[in-house]
């Protein structure tokens, strides 16, 4: 997609939306990490994903990261010199990209934001794996999600109690390797 | 008027829509141009930032935000007051 030069930020996140034909206007509201995860979520459920199997209630979402949501923060105080971004305000917490991705997709189960300094495999599989053997979830989207100025980074997992064609076992080892294949 | 609407993309980031896209008396909420409430406080920074309008009365925003016409005739009384 861009051969000539490394795009900024936002326009690569307007290029993928544009090289998916996805369509939701929406999409041009969101601030950077909504855009990264919302996108990020849209590619990992338009392979094979069969929303179909599931009530509305029995998806959730966890996702963490390591600058919350700084990179509209500091967007919006600087707003605040002159007059302050209504539209900015509200992307001012981290757990705002749930939202967006609950929205398009209508799912309404359990979800939860973490802040850490790296991405702790251990602590997102025993706590979505403590939703999903308790049957409080039957499926969990679940990963990283992460902006701050030019740096981004987003690995989504999609869990479900079934097995298909090209899953791998939920285990901490496993969300460690493809944490790191995602980041070279 | 197609100034204001050029405003509008620009305020509320209408990224896929043209001026000539938004009818002059098109509703701009719900099932006109589907803005919704964080977009009309958005409209409010527009004609402060614009216009050096203040919306004094909250319960006069139905009325003035109902259509780009009546947003443009707002602004043309309240510049008419102040001139």
């Amino acid at each position: 997609m861009f051969e000539e030069k490394e795009p900024e930020l936002p326009e690569f996140l307007v290029a993928i939306y544009r090289h998916f034909e996805l369509q939701y206007p929406k999409f041009h509201k969101m601030d950077n990490l909504s855009k990264l995860g919302w996108l990020a979520n849209e590619i990992l459920l338009q392979n094979g994903f069969d929303k179909e199997k599931y009530k509305p209630e029995d998806v959730g979402i966890v996702l963490s990261n390591a600058n919350a949501s700084l990179d509209t923060d500091i967007k919006y105080y600087e707003t605040t010199n002159t007059m302050a971004s209504p539209a900015l305000f509200v992307y001012t917490l981290p757990n705002i990209v749930i939202g967006e991705m609950a929205i398009r997709h209508h799912f309404k189960g359990e979800n939860a934001f973490f802040i850490f300094e790296c991405f702790d495999a251990g602590f997102i599989e025993q706590y979505v794996s403590n939703m999903i053997n308790n049957n409080i979830l039957q499926c969990c989207i679940c990963g990283w999600v992460d902006v701050l100025d030019k740096n981004y980074n987003a690995t989504l997992f999609l869990i479900e109690q079934e097995k298909s064609a090209n899953s791998v076992n939920f285990t901490k080892e496993n969300l460690t390797k493809i944490h790191q294949l995602q980041n070279g | 008027m197609s100034d204001l609407k050029t405003q509008i993309i620009a305020q509320l980031n209408l990224q896929d829509t043209k001026p000539e896209d938004i009818g002059d008396d098109q509703p701009l909420f719900v099932e006109g141009l589907g803005l919704d409430s964080i977009d009309a406080l958005e409209l409010i920074v527009l004609l402060q930032q614009q216009y050096k309008i203040k919306l004094s009365n909250a319960e006069d925003g139905p009325r003035v935000f109902k259509t780009v016409r009546t947003m443009a005739e707002y602004i043309t009384d309240h510049q008419a007051q102040h001139a």
